[in-house]
């Protein structure tokens, strides 16, 4: 018995959905770069429903690039809050108003 | 099949809401790592073995190590403190806004109108499948691939030794 892509796409959109809340209501930089990692891997299944659904390999290309993608933006992300961790001594997003007028 | 996919599913969307609403970072990582296994599985279920297992090797392992470490680096032991300007407006808008991109994705998902693909080439696994997908069709994006690995190597160590002053 085959599971219908209808299901890989509603958990998909569930998941994120979820990633959008995280992103909007939480303040801690590092929950906002994990909820954004979510949200890749909601997009990453709903790829590799398709790609089940058509029989066709492209999809898992995709998720293959968008892993690559993820794995360096986690990589320079990061980074760059050890460094404004280091420069402001805060990771929550609203002490971070430097850039504000 | 579809029981464990609704399981899977489920585990996936429970750990998934555990991250969003942990009020301590770490654990909101451990739930991660739970959510990228159940999505793992899911890819199991799907067909697609390679992808489960670079979902867990990259994702859930070498990621996820990297969060954990930084949360250690920056030692966050004590949960989110109170912000000194109130939340609750952001938190009501921000769960509405994300109410209505769920549902704008569920109006786009319901009027997709599906067609039948071309079959995948028979005889073959699925990791050999990719592997000649990605030597040939997807030769240029693969090499691409290395070079923003590469920068994102520079960029880390670069971002890591500076001051940024």
């Amino acid at each position: 018995m085959v599971v219908p892509v209808q299901y890989y796409l509603a958990l998909s959109v569930a998941l994120f959905a979820l990633g959008v809340i995280g992103v909007l209501i939480r303040r801690n930089a590092l929950v906002i770069y994990m909820c954004i990692e979510m949200m890749l891997n909601a997009v990453n299944l709903a790829f590799i429903g398709f790609a089940d659904y058509f029989k066709a390999v492209d999809g898992q290309m995709f998720v293959f690039f968008v892993m690559t993608v993820a794995a360096a933006e986690v990589a320079v992300g990061l980074a760059l809050i050890v460094a404004i961790f280091r420069n402001q001594g805060t990771v929550y997003v609203d002490d971070l108003n430097i850039l504000k007028w | 099949m579809q029981t464990l996919f609704l399981i899977l599913g489920g585990v996936a969307l429970v750990s998934g809401g555990l991250v969003v609403f942990q009020k301590h970072p770490l654990r909101s990582a451990l739930w991660l790592i739970v959510n990228f296994f159940a999505v793992a599985g899911i890819y199991l279920l799907a067909h697609a073995e390679f992808i489960a297992a670079i979902q867990v090797i990259v994702y859930a392992g070498a990621i996820m190590v990297l969060f954990l470490f930084v949360i250690m680096l920056l030692n966050l032991r004590q949960p989110e403190a109170e912000p000194k300007i109130p939340f609750i407006g952001q938190k009501l808008g921000g769960i509405v806004l994300a109410g209505f991109t769920g549902l704008i994705l569920v109006y786009g998902v319901t009027r997709t109108v599906l067609t039948s693909g071309k079959p995948m080439a028979p005889g073959l696994g699925n990791t050999e499948t990719i592997a000649r997908s990605l030597f040939t069709d997807y030769l240029l994006p693969f090499e691409v691939t290395s070079v923003l690995l590469l920068v994102a190597i520079v960029g880390a160590v670069v971002l890591a030794k500076s001051k940024l002053r």
